[in-house]
């Protein structure tokens, strides 16, 4: 059950973080890690330390994470490999499918520098300004969720995205105004194609601008901006409620106070039903079960305290996480693991030194999850949706590629068991956690470390033989699963 | 939606085991099912295309009206004659290579398509094209309906997604369609070399053989590995794959080369997807700039569908290929004002193919702003559907495919489909 908990609230353990947690409570676990506010926030300064996983840097460069994509992408595989605060970094991914931004439109529009600053610069490299898009979210990734939407409809990189840039009085611009109802809260059935031209009035005025000499890589930055010019000053009417006496128009307003449009709208937003439902049930298949639905009783208490406690996102997680469905051991196993889970728990499993997370990063993007590249505004297509015999292919070969690299270490970690292939198949099974094995499956693997020349135990039979095994286990479908 | 989609693969994973079939069964199964040689290419333009920016109604007074920045100068477009109407009509100035088979009598163009109340929502319009339903949107798509009443079992190769994640209209009940990006890396890499990595693809074989009726979801990842181990060497042969010509070196052009491949190799394809992005056109649209997004995405598409036709004309195999090309909605008729255009209603599919019957069908809209403007809906602001877009599906699955349409598509709809076939 602890592994349960670490794999979903986290990317899985190391044999350390299980002996780290091992004489707790499980509840205790889980408030340790849903507030971790105390807990170190140092995962950067260990970029470079031998000890931890690797990085590669770009040819004649120095580390860029705030300014190369490459770099940015090595930089978050490696906090969420290496974080004591895992669900920050579980909690950044959910938020980045939920809100799912793309790198390549927000640099189209702007270059690849500003791209991955707009994307997860962080505002220490920057005199604290200039805040990347996965840096808010890792802010707020337990905040509140209405905070969380403010700054989203204020955030650079968003306003890129959605083209926020180009919402003007004149010609209002729909983008953003669809999507926050659409994804980013109600859903779809809950509004209609008036709402989203009212919406997009709404935002008109919503801006970015450049502060400072662009020349100037660290002083200058994008923030955001209202103009008021750009600002539609009527009355937007919509066919729910906006304000809490059930008024559904939103009233005219001077061009200067115009911003308080978004935040009214939003405000609706954040306390209509049908954003809690569709928030807390998004949340539940992400950390309980997505093979089966839910029970609605369960999702009416916890939208229930997502509306009481104000939309904090935190009080809500803990009513879904401190729960009996969350540690029922029917729910154990029901979530495919996204490319990013499985990347982070085999290499959590299988060993780091010497492994570059740079060598991850084909993979990831052929498993069909490159970080900072959501296919579209709606996010990846989850659970069965990541699995194709194409992406199948390529999470074998990622356990091909990450067992080669770590043949060593695997072949001494298996040296206790040497003297018979039983003894290091029962080993392996212990070492990697999966849904589980049938007897058929098993000797399979049997008959594999039997294949060839007969057993020795040598050195040289386990640095062909373990990382032959270690691929066949995490490479099998019964490790796809979280 | 995402969730939709979970559920239904959830309802659809144990059928799905159980037209899964023995890996060397595959090749003769191949072979055996259907008509000899006839491929679809489906073809979709992701994002919404702005179809008034393919095919253009240049001398409409209204279009440069509307349209002041991003419209097409008459002078500009390339003439491709009237439609019934007498709406002169030019493609993008971009489109030689589809003007060259235009001539050739190859392409159709049908007009206006789309459905009563069009969704603007990009997942919904998707899935609706997908699933040839407005009111189930969540389960099989159309294709895969195709797919499911092949005689069983089925060839995992029978159909062949040139993206990573399976597309709605390809998502059946009974077949795992498989994802296959790039025939080259298609591949089982191996820690080791030689026999022992022989030993290693053996086994991973047998461990995935387990396909336990009570764990459905594993068995659908074991069914999905499967497929991937079983179909890896045909694959293995369509890298092979020298084309009569060079294609450009772009995603869209190198998929197509692919297509082309694994109908040079004879693997047994019938149904290919194939796709390109970049379609939701909000902003800087770049309709007329030759550095304009538009722009590309024009030539990307015209010049990739060229050297598909040019290839295939080569190697003698038009005949047997239809290729469809489609969006899930077309644009608002006004441009925003970012020089781009909003999300909108009805739009042109296109088919071609060396036995297509081409030319121009159905009528072009009347961009006049009245709002009692037959032609246009939703204030005028979006152009209004004239042919059903399943009349087109219909008169592929039936002239086509030869299979039954009413059934694939769960009604009929070839009444008013254009005589394309």
């Amino acid at each position: 059950m602890l592994e349960h908990i670490l794999r979903r609230m986290g990317f899985g353990a190391t044999q350390a973080d299980l002996a780290y947690w091992a004489d707790l409570p499980l509840t205790t676990v889980i408030t340790q890690l849903l507030n971790y506010e105390s807990l170190p926030a140092d995962v950067d300064s260990k970029i470079g330390n031998p000890a931890y996983a690797g990085i590669t840097t770009a040819a004649g460069q120095p580390f860029s994470p705030d300014t190369l994509i490459n770099d940015a992408r090595q930089r978050w595989l490696f906090r969420i490999l290496h974080s004591q605060r895992p669900l920050e970094e579980k909690m950044a991914l959910f938020w980045h499918n939920h809100f799912a931004t793309a790198y390549s439109k927000v640099a189209g529009n702007s270059s690849g520098e500003w791209g991955t600053r707009m994307m997860d610069g962080d505002p220490k490299n920057f005199n604290g300004n200039g805040r990347g898009q996965i840096q808010l979210l890792r802010q707020y990734a337990t905040g509140n969720f209405r905070d969380l939407l403010i700054e989203l409809a204020k955030d650079p990189a968003m306003i890129y995205w959605l083209d926020g840039r180009t919402n003007t009085r004149t010609r209002p611009q729909e983008n953003f105004g669809r999507e926050i109802m659409e994804l980013f809260t109600m859903g779809i059935g809950n509004y209609t194609e008036q709402d989203v031209y009212a919406a997009a009035r709404v935002f008109t005025g919503y801006n970015v601008e450049l502060v400072g000499d662009r020349n100037d890589r660290v002083n200058s930055y994008y923030r955001y901006i209202y103009r008021p010019t750009d600002h539609d000053t009527n009355a937007k009417e919509f066919t729910f409620a906006i304000y809490p006496d059930g008024s559904k128009t939103i009233p005219a307003r001077a061009a200067t106070a115009g911003e308080q449009d978004g935040v009214d709208f939003i405000n609706a937003l954040a306390r209509h039903p049908a954003t809690a439902q569709r928030l807390v049930t998004r949340l539940y298949k992400f950390f309980i079960n997505e093979t089966r639905d839910p029970d609605p009783a369960f999702i009416n208490q916890v939208a229930q305290t997502y509306m009481t406690s104000n939309y904090s996102i935190k009080a809500t997680l803990q009513k879904l996480l401190i729960s009996e469905p969350f540690l029922n051991p029917s729910n154990m196993w029901q979530r495919y693991s996204w490319p990013v889970e499985y990347v982070a728990r085999a290499i959590k499993e299988t060993g780091w030194t010497g492994f570059s997370v740079n060598t991850a990063m084909t993979p990831l993007l052929n498993m069909g999850q490159q970080l900072f590249e959501p296919p579209d505004v709606n996010g990846w297509e989850l659970g069965p949706g990541w699995f194709s015999t194409s992406s199948m292919l390529n999470r074998m070969n990622f356990s091909s590629t990450l067992a080669a690299n770590q043949r060593f270490n695997l072949a001494r970690d298996a040296q206790p068991y040497k003297q018979a292939p039983e003894r290091v198949l029962e080993y392996m099974l212990s070492r990697f956690q999966t849904t589980g094995f049938e007897s058929g499956a098993t000797a399979a693997m049997m008959e594999y470390l039997r294949s060839g020349a007969a057993w020795t135990g040598s050195d040289a039979q386990l640095q062909q033989k373990v990382p032959g095994l270690t691929r066949l286990i995490v490479g099998a479908g019964e490790y796809q699963f979280n | 939606m995402s969730f939709s989609r979970r559920q239904f693969v959830r309802g659809g994973v144990t059928a799905f085991t159980f037209g899964f079939a023995a890996p060397q069964m595959l090749c003769d199964l191949a072979f055996a099912q259907g008509v000899p040689g006839r491929n679809l290419v489906i073809v979709y333009l992701s994002g919404g295309n702005d179809s008034l920016s393919t095919v253009i109604p240049y001398r409409d007074p209204n279009y440069l009206v509307r349209r002041p920045t991003i419209g097409v100068p008459a002078g500009s477009v390339i003439q491709i004659g009237t439609d019934s109407s007498r709406v002169d009509l030019g493609l993008h100035p971009r489109l030689t290579g589809l003007k060259s088979i235009f001539d050739a009598g190859r392409l159709a163009i049908v007009q206006r398509t789309g459905y009563a109340n069009q969704s603007r929502s990009h997942f919904t319009g998707y899935d609706i094209w997908g699933t040839a339903s407005t009111t189930n949107i969540s389960g099989t798509g159309w294709m895969g309906r195709y797919l499911d009443q092949l005689p069983s079992p089925v060839d995992p190769l029978v159909a062949w997604n040139t993206q990573r994640e399976t597309p709605r209209p390809l998502i059946a009940s009974k077949v795992g369609v498989p994802a296959i990006t790039s025939p080259a890396a298609y591949a089982f890499s191996s820690p080791n070399t030689g026999a022992e990595a022989g030993y290693e693809r053996t086994a991973q074989t047998k461990i995935s053989s387990h396909i336990p009726v009570d764990r459905p979801h594993l068995a659908f990842v074991n069914s999905t590995t499967q497929a991937a181990l079983g179909t890896l060497d045909r694959v293995a042969t369509v890298a092979t794959y020298r084309p009569t010509l060079t294609y450009p070196n772009n995603g869209f052009a190198q998929a197509l080369q692919a297509v082309a491949g694994a109908m040079n190799k004879q693997i047994g394809t019938k149904v290919f997807w194939v796709q390109t992005g970049g379609f939701d056109t909000h902003s800087a649209q770049g309709v007329n700039q030759t550095n304009g997004a538009y722009y590309g995405m024009m030539g990307t598409l015209g010049d990739g569908l060229k050297a598909f036709y040019d290839d295939l004309n080569a190697q003698g195999m038009l005949n047997n290929t239809v290729v469809m090309i489609y969006s899930e909605f077309g644009r608002r008729i006004s441009e925003n004002g970012s020089s781009g255009t909003d999300h909108g209603a009805a739009a042109n599919m296109m088919v071609l193919g060396g036995l297509v019957r081409g030319g121009i069908y159905g009528t072009a809209p009347n961009l006049n702003t009245d709002p009692n403007n037959p032609t246009l809906e939703n204030a005028a602001a979006d152009v209004k559907w004239e042919t059903d877009f399943r009349s087109v599906y219909a008169k592929i699955v039936d002239n086509w495919l030869g299979a039954s349409s009413v059934t694939i598509l769960g009604g009929d709809y070839r009444a008013g489909a254009p005589n394309i076939l």
